[in-house]
């Protein structure tokens, strides 16, 4: 864990640069390689360990009658595949239920260290990270698409919608292309990022401004401050939604772009 | 520009900039969820059918908003 400083009231506005960690190898600190170690990449190992050990050892000795661990185990992995994947996919979409789940608790740590004490960071407020899992999802439901159907009629069924007259294509292709391979990934990857990133920062101004407050030679506005801490712990509950929400949505986006990638008609 | 040295007004245009597009995501939202309500209030049995279109559609018109939010401090001139 990297010492935190303490909050200074000079730091009151609170900007991107907040988002910065220096290294954790203290040799490499401001070099340019010191930015594979930092706070956010030791919170993406560790989400990486959780996700991977909570399953190995849940799944270590299935039993009959499941204990703590494996029900915990089978009832999120219940959950997406019958909620996420039979629901929006359908039947075939059993086969992506490992995957679903894998991402859905993935993304769910990754957030949770936004409000866990200590970390109070999302690494998914750095734009990489939601990018690489934008592009997994892109890929894969690219690769689902034409593995059902053939790469010539996967891109003709989405590209060149079948039933409609031939002058409607110069509109409609276009605003396929766009809408199904530029956009898709693009907004999956900024809508993750943009709600952690606005969560950190809604928490920094009313922590930070609670410190500011407090620090004022003013009685009234230091007396205030407690309004502003308050309102930094309301707004960690709300965040703990947006988290647990932000997961989902990002899983059910998934599975509903492979849905439509396996589906014969447009 | 001129104008705005002119009245001396200082600051982030990006902040007015995502007040602007936060304007349309919020009426959606609204109409998102007051159509959930309003459909599970007519026909109870549906809302939990409902209820994982009701986050779809939250979330493609919640990512307006976002972009305004991203777009606020990606364009920040001089920051």
């Amino acid at each position: 864990m990297s010492v935190q400083p303490a909050p200074l009231a000079a730091d009151f506005p609170p900007g991107t640069g907040d988002f910065d960690f220096t290294s954790l190898i203290p040799s490499l600190r401001g070099a340019e390689a010191g930015q594979a170690f930092t706070k956010i990449s030791l919170m993406v190992w560790i989400a990486i360990a959780l996700v991977i050990i909570f399953f190995l050892v849940a799944y270590r000795a299935p039993k009959l009658v499941p204990t703590k661990g494996q029900w915990l185990a089978e009832s999120i992995y219940g959950f997406v595949r019958d909620g996420v994947a039979k629901e929006v996919i359908g039947r075939e979409g059993l086969p992506f239920a490992p995957y679903l789940t894998s991402l859905f608790l993935f993304i769910l740590v990754m957030n949770s260290f936004a409000i866990i004490p200590f970390f109070q960071i999302s690494p998914n407020s750095h734009i990489a990270y939601p990018i690489i899992l934008a592009v997994l999802s892109y890929v894969l439901f690219i690769v689902a698409g034409v593995r059902k159907q053939g790469f010539v009629r996967y891109f003709r069924v989405n590209l060149f919608m079948p039933g409609i007259p031939w002058p409607l294509y110069f509109l409609v292709t276009p605003i396929e292309l766009i809408s199904t391979f530029i956009m898709r990934p693009v907004t999956l990857a900024v809508r993750l990022f943009a709600n952690m990133f606005a969560g950190h920062l809604m928490l920094l101004v009313f922590t930070l401004g609670g410190v500011a407050m407090l620090e004022s030679a003013n009685f009234f506005v230091k007396g205030l401050s407690v309004a502003s801490f308050a309102m930094a712990i309301i707004m960690t509950f709300f965040e703990f939604m947006v988290v647990v929400l932000q997961a989902y949505v990002f899983t059910m986006l998934t599975a509903s772009y492979i849905e439509g990638a396996l589906a014969e008609q447009h | 520009m001129d104008l705005l040295a002119a009245v001396n007004i200082s600051g982030q245009l990006g902040t007015i900039g995502y007040g602007l597009a936060a304007i349309g995501p919020g009426i959606g939202v609204g109409i998102v969820f007051a159509a959930y309500i309003q459909a599970s209030a007519r026909q109870p049995e549906s809302a939990g059918f409902n209820r994982t279109w009701l986050i779809f559609g939250f979330a493609v018109v919640e990512a307006l908003a976002l972009f305004g939010l991203v777009l606020a401090f990606a364009l920040q001139t001089g920051a």
